[in-house]
C-alpha cells in the first residue's frame, strides 16, 4: 500500500461561504488525495486539533472574511506547537496581494487567490508535500 | 521518536502517527502493533452502521457525548468511501462532530475504505487496537453508508448498532437479509418523521421471527439524533446488551472468533507474500501465464506444480 497524501480542508473564521472550499476538496479527491473536510466556522484551535487527529500532510485554509492576517498565522503557530513541523500549510480566498508576503513569513507556504485553477493547487501540493 | 512508547505515555501525536503507519503499511507498523497488542482488549467496541443518510455521524456524535457525560473516554473511527477511480476520498463525518474536537477525552480519526468492500477500511481493526491500547474506554466505529451486504462490522465490534430511518420505501423488505441480521441493538432515527410506527412494527415482527439470536432479542430504540432525544436510553440498551453478552459467554466467544479470523488472515497474507517472493525468483512466471492463457497448460496443474516446487526447496 503506497502512502496516501491526506489534506485537511478547513474554513476558519466567520464567513459562511464554502463553495470554493468544496470545489477545491472535490478536485483534490479527484487527484487521488484523501480530503478531510470539517465544515464552516472553525476556530484555529479546532483546525489544529483536527489536523493532529487526522495526521494530515497538508492543511488547506479557505477564508473570505478578511481575517486571514490574524487567523492564518495563529493556525501555523498552533500546528507547530503540537509538534507537527512537517505539515504543508496553504491558504486561499479573497486575500489582497499586499498581505501575501507577511503570510508567507508567518509560515503559510503559498496563497492562492480567486481565479487560480485547481490544477495549479494540485501541482503545488504534489511538488511540495513531505 | 518511538511511536509505541510515546503513545503509551499518552502522546496524541504518537497515537495519530501510529494509525498512519498502520494504514500506509510503513516498515515500523508491525513493531508498533507488537508493542501495543498486550495493552489491548479493554475497550468496548461499538459498531454503528446503517444506510447512507440514516444519521450515523450525528448519532455517533451524540452517543460520544453521552459516554463523556458518564465520565468515559471515547475513540472514534469514521469511515467514508474511497473513490474507485482516483483513489481519493472526501472524509466528511467530522462535520457532525466538531463540538468534540477540542475534548481531550475524545479522539476522532477519519479513514477511507481504500478498496475494502465490507463497510470498513482495510486497517480498521488495527486502528481500533491502537485506540484501545491508548486507553479509550469506548471505541465507536462508524461504517460507510451500507446497503445489504456490508457486514464486516459484526466481525469487528463487541456491539453492533444498526441505525434505520423511516421513509426509505418498503424498508424492511429491501434489507431483510444482511445488515438486519447483524444488529445487537437497533435505533430508529428521525423518529419524528412519517412512517416511524410502520417501520417499528415491521422491525419488531422481523426480529420475532429471527431464531438465531434467541438468547438476546435485539431491542429497538427510537431516537431523534439531531435533538439528542432517546440517546441515554440507547446507551442504556447498549449497556444491557454488553452485560448480557458477557454473562451468556457470547462476548468471549465473539472475541475468540475474531482472534482466530485475524490470525488466519495474517497467516494467509504472510504465506501469500512468501509464495510471491518465491515466484519472482522463479523468473518465468509471465511465460507460465501466457501458456495457461493459450490453453497449453491448465491453471490447476500449474498451481500444484508451483507449490510442490516451492515446498521442495
Amino acid at each position: 500500500m503506497e502512502k496516501r497524501v491526506r489534506i485537511l480542508v478547513a474554513k476558519p473564521g466567520l464567513d459562511g461561504h464554502d463553495r470554493g472550499a468544496k470545489v477545491v476538496a472535490r478536485a483534490l479527491r479527484d487527484a487521488g488525495f484523501e480530503v478531510i473536510y470539517t465544515g464552516l466556522r472553525q476556530t484555529p484551535e479546532q483546525i489544529a486539533e483536527a489536523a493532529l487527529q487526522e495526521d494530515v500532510n497538508v492543511i488547506a485554509l479557505s477564508l473570505l472574511s478578511g481575517a486571514h492576517n490574524h487567523l492564518f498565522p495563529r493556525i501555523v503557530e498552533l500546528i507547530r506547537e503540537k509538534g507537527m513541523t512537517d505539515v504543508l500549510i496553504i491558504g486561499g480566498g479573497v486575500i489582497p496581494d499586499a498581505d501575501i508576503p507577511a503570510l508567507k513569513t508567518a509560515g503559510i507556504s503559498e496563497v492562492f487567490t480567486p481565479g487560480t485553477s485547481t490544477t495549479t493547487i494540485i501541482d503545488y501540493i504534489n511538488a511540495n508535500v513531505k | 521518536m518511538n511511536i509505541a512508547d510515546e503513545l503509551l505515555k499518552g502522546s496524541r501525536l504518537a497515537l495519530s502517527r501510529a494509525i498512519t503507519a498502520v494504514e500506509n503499511e510503513y516498515d515500523d507498523a508491525v513493531n508498533i502493533m507488537q508493542e501495543l497488542y498486550p495493552r489491548t482488549g479493554n475497550a468496548h467496541v461499538i459498531g454503528i452502521t446503517g444506510p447512507p443518510g440514516a444519521g450515523k455521524s450525528t448519532l455517533t456524535d451524540k452517543l460520544a457525548k453521552e459516554y463523556r457525560r458518564q465520565g468515559k473516554t471515547v475513540g472514534i473511527i469514521a469511515i467514508d468511501p474511497t473513490s474507485p477511480f482516483s483513489g481519493g476520498a472526501i472524509l466528511g463525518d467530522r462535520i457532525r462532530m466538531n463540538e468534540l474536537t477540542l475534548d481531550q477525552g475524545v479522539f476522532i480519526r477519519s479513514m477511507g475504505t481504500r478498496g475494502s468492500l465490507g463497510g470498513l477500511s482495510r486497517k480498521t481493526s488495527e486502528a481500533i487496537k491502537i485506540l484501545d491500547a491508548f486507553g479509550f474506554d469506548v471505541v465507536l466505529v462508524e461504517t460507510v453508508g451500507v446497503g445489504q451486504s456490508e457486514v464486516d462490522i459484526v466481525k469487528t465490534a463487541d456491539t453492533t448498532l444498526v441505525v434505520l430511518v423511516p421513509g426509505l420505501g418498503d424498508d424492511i423488505q429491501a434489507i431483510k437479509a444482511g445488515i438486519l441480521e447483524i444488529g445487537d441493538v437497533f435505533a430508529i432515527n428521525k423518529a419524528d418523521h412519517e412512517g416511524v410506527d410502520r417501520l417499528h412494527t415491521e422491525l419488531e415482527m422481523m426480529l420475532d421471527l429471527n431464531q438465531t439470536k434467541i438468547a438476546w432479542r435485539p431491542p429497538i430504540q427510537r431516537v431523534i439524533a439531531n435533538r439528542g432525544e432517546g440517546i441515554s436510553e440507547l446507551a442504556e440498551a447498549i449497556e444491557k446488551q454488553i452485560a448480557q453478552s458477557k454473562e451468556s459467554g457470547q462476548f468471549i466467544k465473539r472475541r475468540t472468533d475474531r482472534t482466530r479470523t485475524e490470525l488466519l488472515s495474517m497467516l494467509d497474507e504472510q504465506v501469500g507474500r512468501f509464495v510471491r517472493k518465491k515466484l519472482s525468483v522463479y523468473g518465468k512466471f509471465d511465460e507460465v501465464v501466457a501458456s495457461v492463457e493459450k490453453r497449453e497448460k491448465n491453471p490447476y496443474a500449474v498451481v500444484d506444480d508451483i507449490m510442490a516446487n516451492i515446498l521442495r526447496q
